[in-house]
């Protein structure tokens, strides 16, 4: 008797356990010094396609962290459609301009059904005038991560651009030509993904640091010219802006901000990243520096004017999920006190914890907000879509203080209107909206509208708004929709919080 | 007493800036059919700020229209279009002596009475903008009951002295005549517009230099200047600590039918009181300098 | 009152509007509006545009109007200029323009 016959003999629950079959029986590769090094390495994209058995069907991802310079989901799905693949459930963390080639692929059937945080241009002006069959689902960042682990979202396979990683798939987001910063996103894919492709245009000698994706994660490593456009990855960092109107907004902001009574030693923020945000930064930056107040943190999207503040010493740490600018991505390679987190520790509700849940004061973007405060970040106001949910809901959930900053009125659309278009951010999550016509408080935080009062701001109410802007433009005629849905828009919880319907041509 | 620190210039023939600057909120908007506006534009922007003037939206601002010189082809017409569109005031450019306001002042009660707008409610300003008009300050202040300030104007009146604009020595008797005259003649004065917008040190220190000599207000031609110039403006917490006291030693007298004020020991007069009064009126518009 | 030469007026900025006018060859009335802002304010801004003409009793013309967000009180002021301008209409009549 063999030593595993002997062992099953007396206990018959071990009769499974494998006999060894020698040093390297799984892993052969070991046994050839190149070979072990290079396994993971694919001669071409086509080749490591075929290596993860990607089939119709099934569920690819990506993430937006090259934003407008991104070249792995063209280039990807271009394959794939070449291939001769068909019907796939697209997971993109966000899709933006640079994507209109995606419509081809629609048409074609590669591509039968989208999950994300939000679409811009050619692409989401054609799903909203019906280009798909089932309709887009567009969800928050954390709401991303909730659906990934609540299994409603499966992915295949992980297509990851990174700008540098090892032969083993050690890969970080802050060196390298095509450098992003954070890749807080990619960390949660390379995570729940089946298997995960790294696409990067720098092949780094071994072991590459810092590690944001482990090796432990990656299945293949594809080398390409040109993971992205580097001058359009990461621009250099936006200048305050000199436009007066945004800047009376922007001090209005850094008032509201100053009299809220969350401005205190250790107090925590998160910004945008819209010339405005840079404004309230800057202005901020004075009030913190008169009254000896620091920060605790900053969240975000940060942007090099954060990073500037923390330079002076004015925030302790920067918890960077996604870094906007070339500045914030070099701070996350400089400063020991600049964080990389995934999106799961960023703003996942069903997250162990999230960042997000201990902000004091987040100052956020509308397209527009109606007079409940819920807020629309998706549709313009001609119904088309053409932004994004992205981290809106999530920190607006969880926030002490959340600030909506918008002009009243842009061009001839009025921001605050009776209702929104499509509800993204419910107005329970809003605390305050900042415009250039004054301030509106939510009618739940009586004692905020109190102290901004107190210290001779406009306050007034949002129906008062409300009755300005159309005092001005004229009340809006209703957009005509058809009956049919083409977007659900999910709340941070999964659960569905409004429908976006297909626009009358 | 009305307010006058901050007059904001808008171009006329800008559409996009008439239909959005009531959010700046300065004491007065003046609007400009005169060296802001192409020849070839003045009709567009006379009918543009004819139209701007009806909207709601500036009823809470003091509107002021500085109109063409009545010799040239387009002043008759600017000064119809203002006062018919219920302009507060109208600004004459080149006041060069009381004969001028004498002129501009017998076409507005015309049109004021063609128009059935109540006469003597268009309110005037005289641009000051050469040596004549210096000269002549005090008759041209003096001049008219609708008057309600003299502005000096720097470009036009340095180009007329023969030097050019620099760190304000060549506006240093200008300022005063113009400053005299106004409270000879009991009505505000107004100091020259700060070109560079980008400078706010050299802005500042041109608005403390003004607001010592004693101006009201000064022209702006960017509404980030309107702040700055109102932060300048406000008053020191003591000012207004002071004023408060003599405000309240005032009332005190009247309540006890006193004829006279005392405050420490020391006899306070009306004008003191005016003064406080000004001053409080400041702090409340401004809030304390920070 | 007609439209006897080409005028124009305005600009394509945001919030302005730009207004082409033209003779009639068939000496009718005829309004081509264009707007960013069409599927939201369209029928209100015709309603300016009809008023606005109406008042300054024109009757022949053709008029091009390329809007770009503006509010109503840039309308009736750049429409007026380029139909005056278009009808060489030296004396104002402010009756008609208000």
């Amino acid at each position: 008797m063999d030593i595993t016959q002997q062992l099953s003999a007396q206990y018959p629950a071990l009769a499974g356990l494998p006999a060894f079959a020698g040093a390297n029986a799984t892993t052969p590769y070991l046994a050839d010094v190149q070979r072990k090094r290079e396994r993971k390495l694919c001669a071409s994209l086509e080749e490591a396609i075929r290596q993860t058995s990607l089939a119709d069907g099934m569920t690819i991802s990506f993430h937006h962290a090259f934003r407008e310079g991104d070249k792995v989901i063209n280039l990807v799905v271009d394959t794939l459609a070449r291939m001769g693949l068909k019907n796939l459930t697209l997971a993109s963390s966000s899709l933006l301009n640079v994507n209109a080639p995606l419509i081809e692929h629609i048409r074609n059937g590669v591509i039968s059904q989208i999950y994300t945080s939000g679409m811009r241009g050619k692409l989401a002006d054609a799903i909203s005038h019906g280009l798909m069959d089932k309709p887009v689902q567009i969800h928050s960042h954390g709401g991303r991560v909730h659906l990934l682990q609540s299994g409603e979202l499966k992915i295949d396979v992980a297509f990851l651009g990174v700008p540098c990683c090892d032969v083993f798939g050690n890969a970080n987001g802050s060196h390298g030509r095509s450098r992003c910063g954070s890749l807080g996103y990619a960390k949660v894919d390379a995570q729940y993904a089946r298997q995960v492709v790294l696409l990067t245009d720098e092949l780094l000698p071994f072991p590459n640091s810092p590690v944001s994706i482990s090796q432990d994660r990656v299945d293949y490593i594809v080398q390409l010219d040109e993971v992205g456009d580097p001058s359009r990855i990461s621009v250099g960092a936006a200048r305050v802006t000199s436009n007066p109107r945004e800047l009376m907004i922007a001090r209005f902001t850094a008032d509201v901000i100053e009299h809220s009574g969350y401005f205190r030693q250790d107090f925590s923020l998160q910004t945008g990243s819209g010339a405005a945000s840079t404004a309230v930064t800057r202005f901020l930056a004075d009030r913190m520096q008169r009254h000896g107040i620091t920060a605790s943190f900053a969240l975000g999207g940060i942007t090099g004017s954060i990073v500037d503040l923390h330079k002076k010493g004015l925030i302790r740490t920067l918890i960077d999920t996604q870094s906007f600018d070339s500045v914030a991505a070099q701070s996350l390679a400089d400063s020991a006190q600049h964080l990389e987190v995934s999106t799961n520790e960023y703003a996942n509700p069903s997250s162990k914890a999230a960042y997000c849940d201990l902000v004091d004061i987040v100052i956020l973007s509308a397209l527009e907000i109606d007079t409940a405060f819920n807020v629309n970040v998706i549709t313009g106001s001609d119904g088309v879509m053409r932004g994004a949910s992205g981290g809106h809901c999530d920190v607006a959930a969880a926030a002490n203080l959340t600030i909506v900053v918008a002009p009243l009125i842009r061009s001839r659309i009025p921001t605050v209107v009776r209702k929104v278009t499509t509800v993204v951010t419910p107005g329970e999550s809003i605390d305050v909206l900042v415009t250039d016509h004054g301030i509106a408080v939510n009618p739940a935080r009586p004692e905020v509208a109190e102290r901004l009062q107190a210290a001779g701001l406009p306050v007034l109410s949002i129906e008062a708004l409300y009755q300005r802007a159309i005092s001005l433009t004229g009340e809006p005629q209703a957009i005509e929709f058809t009956e049919r849905i083409v977007g659900v828009i999910r709340y941070r919880d999964g659960s569905v919080i409004d429908v976006v319907r297909q626009v009358k041509s | 007493m009305t307010l006058r620190r901050s007059m904001l210039f808008l171009p006329g023939a800008n559409a996009a800036m008439l239909s959005t600057a009531f959010v700046y909120k300065p004491d007065s908007i003046m609007f400009d059919l005169e060296d802001a506006v192409s020849l070839r534009e003045k009709d567009a922007a006379r009918l543009l700020v004819f139209h701007a003037l009806q909207n709601p939206m500036y009823r809470g601002i003091e509107t002021v229209v500085r109109i063409n010189p009545l010799s040239t082809p387009f002043g008759l017409k600017d000064l119809e279009a203002a006062v018919r569109a219920g302009v507060d005031v109208v600004r004459l450019p080149k006041t060069d002596s009381a004969a001028d306001v004498h002129q501009l002042e017998a076409e507005v009660e015309r049109i004021e009475r063609a128009a059935g707008r109540e006469v003597g409610s268009t309110r005037l300003m005289a641009a000051i903008e050469s040596a004549s008009g210096v000269i002549n300050a005090v008759s041209i202040a003096t001049s008219s009951p609708r008057l309600i300030g003299i502005a000096l104007a720097g470009f036009d009146y340095v180009m007329d002295m023969q030097t050019e604009r620099g760190d304000g020595t060549e506006l240093f008797y200008a300022r005063c005549a113009v400053l005299h005259a106004a409270r000879a003649a009991g009505i505000d004065a107004f100091d020259v517009v700060y070109p560079d917008v980008n400078d706010e040190a050299g802005f500042l220190k041109e608005v403390e230099l003004i607001r010592r000599l004693g101006f009201n207000g000064k022209s702006l031609i960017n509404p980030r200047q309107i702040e700055l110039l109102h932060q300048a403006y406000a008053p020191s917490k003591e000012d207004v600590d002071y004023a408060r006291r003599v405000i309240a030693a005032a009332e005190a007298a009247e309540r006890d039918g006193l004829g006279v004020i005392a405050l420490n020991g020391k006899m306070i007069d009306a004008p003191i009181v005016n003064h406080a009064r000004r001053t409080l009126q400041r702090a409340d518009a401004t809030g304390i300098r920070q | 009152m007609k439209i006897i030469k080409q005028a124009i007026a305005g600009t394509l900025e945001s919030s302005d509007l730009q207004v082409k006018v033209s003779p009639s060859p068939d000496d009718t009335l005829e309004i081509i509006l264009s707007s960013e802002v069409i599927k939201q304010f369209g029928q209100q801004i015709r309603r300016v545009v009809d008023e606005t003409l109406s008042k300054l009793q024109l009757t022949a013309g053709i008029i091009i109007i390329e809007d770009k967000g503006a509010l109503d009180c840039a309308i009736r002021a750049r429409l007026q200029t380029a139909v005056l301008r278009g009808a060489q209409c030296e004396e104002l009549n402010w009756e008609q323009l208000s």
